[in-house]
């Protein structure tokens, strides 16, 4: 089987050509780089993305604060990942890089805070 | 009151912070940074999504996380700035007129100005959309700030109209929140963003991507109630019979940006038409002796990245010339856009009696495969580079030497290979 | 705003400069007076969107009402926006030929004109319009020149002249429809969603509506037909284009498609003119606006279509009498109607508010003026009108005219506020904007609207999600994404 992909591994945004069997990738074309490759293998068996969202803030200058998983999560569990962000909430002051959420619906990643929040 | 500094920076966005930042580190010590907003990092601070800093800090961040490296070394260098300010006028003296709440009206007299000021959206009566006026109607950006800064939702279902990175990525965002995406409209037969977003905001979500399709009516009274969308032929006119009935409660608009340049054009600073932004030279120094500009508001960047280096870049030179070494200039050479190529920047090389080795940056008119990209000085070919693709989401750049550049201009264009 | 059960001497249905300047001219005597609109704002038909061209008086027919009052009024109009703090421009108006055939149209209007006693005009040369004008078309051929025409922000005299009137103890009853009319002078009783309201007098200054209106008293004598015109409106940067309100030669479609700079400094050009099923219809058109453009650029080929910041449409209430239509219902006394104000209606509104308010007083037996009657308003210039010792000044006595909230006017939060503070003050976005310029510059909102938004909401109590773009039902805002 053959199939084009863009590698999102940065924003250069290669073309690729990515032969595989089942899960198993054969070859790749038009990478710049082995992250290619790294990307195509992981888009072929297990996709994974970083989630970005917000979550709400008690006491805080703002009502949300944003946040990120601190490692990318498998895509098919984007979902469950933001239903725990959903409920999440976070009291004032917040510091960026703060755990809000540890290993956010089993995905391993954490929930953690992307910027400063200070109390009201 | 009339104060002075050295070097006055005017937004406190990437490119503000980032040339504020080297300026500083490059020994001036009366850097001055404004700001209107509340807080340092402009826009960033609502685009809360990752991909930002790969080139500049190796790593992938978020655009508060890469907001912040800067905020914190502007904290440790003491870089002075004011926020909540508002310059409400710059003239070609570099005399820089401000307002705030706590000092009232401020007057700077700075020796060089870097014009960091970014862009704004395209609103919907640009595009001149007929139809009714009613609420829900957004340029992608400030329903950014709504949703990420504000926490609130200001719609349940969306339409958006132009792929432009801002766009994709609020597709992906109101569906994160619940929100429905109809689908995202693009009047060009390409895309706008860039394809990693194509993928990762839409595929991954299934929301579709129309191109050659734009909304040629809005409906509803109060609040949108739908659009009418239609295919475009070539010339972008509407084609009878595509018309189509979306019903949704929000209309985003993600139909480009606009560098914010009124203030640059009151102080006599030159524009280019097609950029919206500054004409520079290599140091990126606009027509008026010690003004220089980056960023956004001197042209449409796909990274923020690349904003944060071209920063650094004025900042050096603008350092420069406050420590009086720049070197004398011999000629001057227009750059001349050629076959196939929308902008270059800089618009124009100042050759001095030093080789030099001169990026000149340029997007493409439309998507071309298998090309090169040619230098032409009095009809020869004095440089040539191929490509494998370019597309005018994609900023690529060339590298010339001064020594190479012969006669007052120089044409930049793209020929199949 | 519940104000059922109260008896006016007089109540004013329609909110729109009509309306308001017979609200105004009213105040002056001692009556209880209400100006009722179904709309939460003044100034949400017509008058919020047309020209706002003061006509010098050349276009109709001596002798109609409509010659009589436009010039009245165009007269007035220096004096009344100096009293209401209204920014009107004494432009000069110009009509131009570009063949013989347009050339005796211009004659047509000239001698019109004099009829009817309209001053200063001029026929002029090609060479002395384009000295005038440098920017026009060279190919005209003459022009007819009238110096006392003038532009006015509609919308802003609207404001301005029923805060004027609430100032003088007038009731402004906002989102109130009437949706009956009994009883007879003395005891009229409108029926509304917000109760009953009891009057001695009516006056009908409803707008396109005013039909409706005199049908549902009694008197359904006439028809209006809405007659729309659309417009494209320019960045403030192609201000100076033209000085004068340039129109071509009228047609059987009205005035023509005219190019102006407006008192706020965009070009404007419109309208065209396309009679209309609804009288809620206020879309746009790809073809009209095209229509539109396509005309103007005979005027002046300068114009940029990258410049329009935005477009919008005007319905026009027409009447089938071919003449406004003012004063007291035959068949029912004490309902006046004031129906049918077209084109030139804006130039008219002062004349008629004073003529209609005498009409009125008359038929009360002679209502007492006010001894404390203020003809004027409390207003100060806008701070980005202002030099830099007035700002300086100004800051130091209020801080919230050093936030800027709308950067492309500069529009400060003192001013916002202010706008919502006043009486009769804003309770939209769309309100703020008519009164403060937020949001009407190139970026259009892009920028001060969650700003403006936060300032509603604290200053009328409410969530954000509750506020409203213009009539209920037009929230900016759907709900918390983490309630």
């Amino acid at each position: 089987m053959k199939k084009e992909m863009v590698c999102i591994s940065c924003p250069k945004g290669c073309r690729m050509t990515v032969e595989y069997e089942g899960d198993k990738v054969l070859e790749v074309l038009g990478n710049s780089c082995s992250k290619g490759w790294d990307y195509a293998v992981d888009e072929i068996t297990k996709p994974v993305r970083i989630v970005t969202s917000t979550v709400k803030v008690r006491g805080g200058k703002l009502t949300v604060v944003p946040v990120k998983t601190n490692k990318p999560v498998r895509r098919h569990l984007i979902f469950d990942v933001m239903n725990e962000i959903y409920k999440a909430e976070v009291k004032a002051p917040v510091k960026e890089g703060q755990v809000i959420i540890k290993n956010a619906a089993d995905s391993g990643a954490d929930i953690i805070a992307t910027l400063d929040l200070k109390k009201i | 009151m009339i104060e002075k500094r050295s070097l006055v920076i005017i937004g406190a966005g990437p490119a503000g912070l980032a040339a504020a930042v080297k300026a500083k580190k490059a020994g001036i010590k009366d850097v001055l940074l404004i700001d209107r907003d509340i807080q340092l990092g402009g826009i960033l601070k609502q685009c809360i999504h990752n991909g930002f800093g790969l080139h500049v800090f190796k790593e992938e961040l978020t655009g508060p996380e890469f907001a912040l490296r800067y905020i914190r070394e502007i904290e440790e260098l003491k870089v002075e700035y004011k926020l909540n300010t508002m310059v409400i006028s710059v003239d070609k003296n570099k005399r820089i007129t401000t307002v705030n709440p706590d000092d009232g009206l401020i007057v700077y007299e700075a020796r060089s100005i870097i014009l960091a000021m970014g862009c704004r959206e395209r609103p919907r009566g640009a595009l001149r959309i007929p139809g009714t006026n009613p609420s829900g109607i957004f340029s992608a950006g400030t329903a950014q700030r709504f949703v990420n800064i504000e926490g609130m939702k200001p719609g349940k279902t969306a339409l958006i109209l132009g792929s432009g990175d801002i766009g994709l990525i609020m597709a992906r965002r109101l569906t994160l929140e619940g929100m429905k995406v109809r689908a995202v409209c693009e009047i060009m037969p390409h895309p706008g963003g860039l394809t990693r977003n194509i993928v990762q905001c839409l595929e991954d979500f299934n929301i579709p991507l129309k191109l050659s399709t734009t909304v040629i009516a809005i409906h509803g009274k109060r609040r949108i109630e739908g659009v009418t969308i239609a295919q475009v032929d070539d010339s972008f006119k509407p084609v009878k019979g595509t018309e189509k009935y979306i019903e949704c409660d929000m209309l985003l608009l993600s139909v480009g940006l606009i560098p914010e340049n009124e203030l640059a054009e009151e102080a006599g600073v030159e524009l280019d038409p097609v950029t919206g932004g500054a004409r520079v030279n290599q140091y990126l120094e606009t027509n008026i002796d010690g003004i220089y500009a980056c960023g956004n508001v001197l042209h449409v960047h796909d990274l923020v990245d690349y904003v944060a280096i071209e920063a650094e870049k004025a900042a050096k030179s603008a350092v420069r010339k406050i420590k009086g070494k720049t070197r004398k200039i011999k000629k001057r050479i227009e750059l001349i856009t050629g076959n196939g190529i929308r902008y270059t920047v800089p618009q124009f090389i100042d050759v001095t009696d030093k080789e030099e080795k001169i990026k000149i940056y340029f997007r493409s008119t439309s998507i071309m495969e298998s090309i090169k990209i040619n230098a032409i000085c009095k009809d020869e070919i004095i440089f040539s580079k191929k490509l494998k693709r370019v597309a005018p989401a994609e900023m690529e750049y060339i590298i010339i030497s001064t020594d190479d550049i012969r006669g007052r201009k120089m044409i930049i264009e793209a020929r199949a290979k | 705003m519940e104000k059922a059960n109260i008896k006016y001497d007089i109540a004013i249905i329609g909110a729109g400069v009509v309306g308001g300047l017979v609200a105004r001219s009213l105040s002056a005597y001692d009556a209880r007076i209400c100006i009722i609109d179904k709309h939460i704002d003044m100034a949400m038909g017509a008058s919020g969107a047309n020209s706002g061209i003061v006509h010098a008086g050349y276009d109709a027919t001596p002798g109609s009402m409509k010659a009589k009052f436009n010039i009245e009024g165009t007269a007035m109009m220096p004096g009344i926006c100096r009293l209401l703090g209204v920014s009107y421009k004494n432009s000069g108006s110009l009509v131009l030929a570009f063949n013989s055939e347009d050339e005796k149209q211009l004659q047509k209007l000239y001698e019109n004109g004099i009829a009817g006693g309209v001053k200063g005009m001029k026929l002029l040369s090609k060479e002395t319009v384009l000295k005038m004008e440098p920017l026009l078309n060279p190919k005209i051929t003459k022009a007819l020149h009238a110096p006392t025409a003038g532009v006015v922000s509609p919308y802003k005299l609207n404001i301005a002249a029923i805060e004027n009137a609430v100032v003088n103890g007038t009731e402004f009853l906002r989102e109130t429809q009437v949706l009956g009319i009994t009883g007879n002078k003395g005891d009229f009783t409108l029926s509304t969603n917000k109760g009953d309201i009891f009057a001695a007098v009516v006056i009908n200054c409803a707008g396109i509506y005013a039909d409706d209106i005199a049908k549902m008293a009694g008197d359904g004598f006439f028809t209006l037909t809405p007659r729309k015109g659309e417009y494209l409106l320019f960045d403030r940067s192609e201000g100076g284009l033209v000085e004068n309100v340039v129109f071509q030669p009228p047609s059987e479609k009205g005035k023509g498609v005219l190019v102006m700079t407006t008192v706020d400094g965009n070009i404007l050009i419109g309208p065209d003119a396309n009679i209309v099923e609804s009288k809620e219809d206020s879309q746009t058109h790809a073809d009209s606006l095209d229509y539109v453009y396509k005309t103007a650029i005979k005027t002046c080929s300068g114009l940029n279509l990258k410049k329009v910041i935005t477009s919008f449409a005007g319905l026009r209430a027409t009447p089938d009498t071919g003449d406004f239509i003012i004063g007291e219902s035959k068949k029912i006394p004490g309902f006046f109607n004031v129906a049918g104000i077209e084109s030139p209606g804006l130039s008219s509104a002062p004349a008629i508010g004073e003529y209609v308010a005498e009409i009125v007083s008359g038929s009360l037996g002679g209502l007492a003026k006010k001894e404390n009657f203020k003809p004027g308003l409390d207003t100060h210039e806008f701070f980005r009108d202002m030099d830099l010792n007035e700002k300086e000044n100004i800051m130091q006595d209020n801080p919230d005219y050093g936030m800027i909230v709308c950067r492309c006017e500069n529009v400060t939060k003192a001013e916002v506020l202010d706008s919502i503070r006043r009486p009769a003050g804003a309770r939209t976005v769309d309100g703020v904007k008519r009164r403060t310029r937020a949001g009407m510059g190139r970026c259009q909102g892009g920028f001060c609207l969650p700003a403006v938004v936060e300032i509603l909401s604290k200053e009328l109590g409410i969530e954000k999600e509750e506020v409203q773009k213009g009539d209920s039902g037009s929230n900016i805002l759907v709900e918390r994404n983490r309630p």
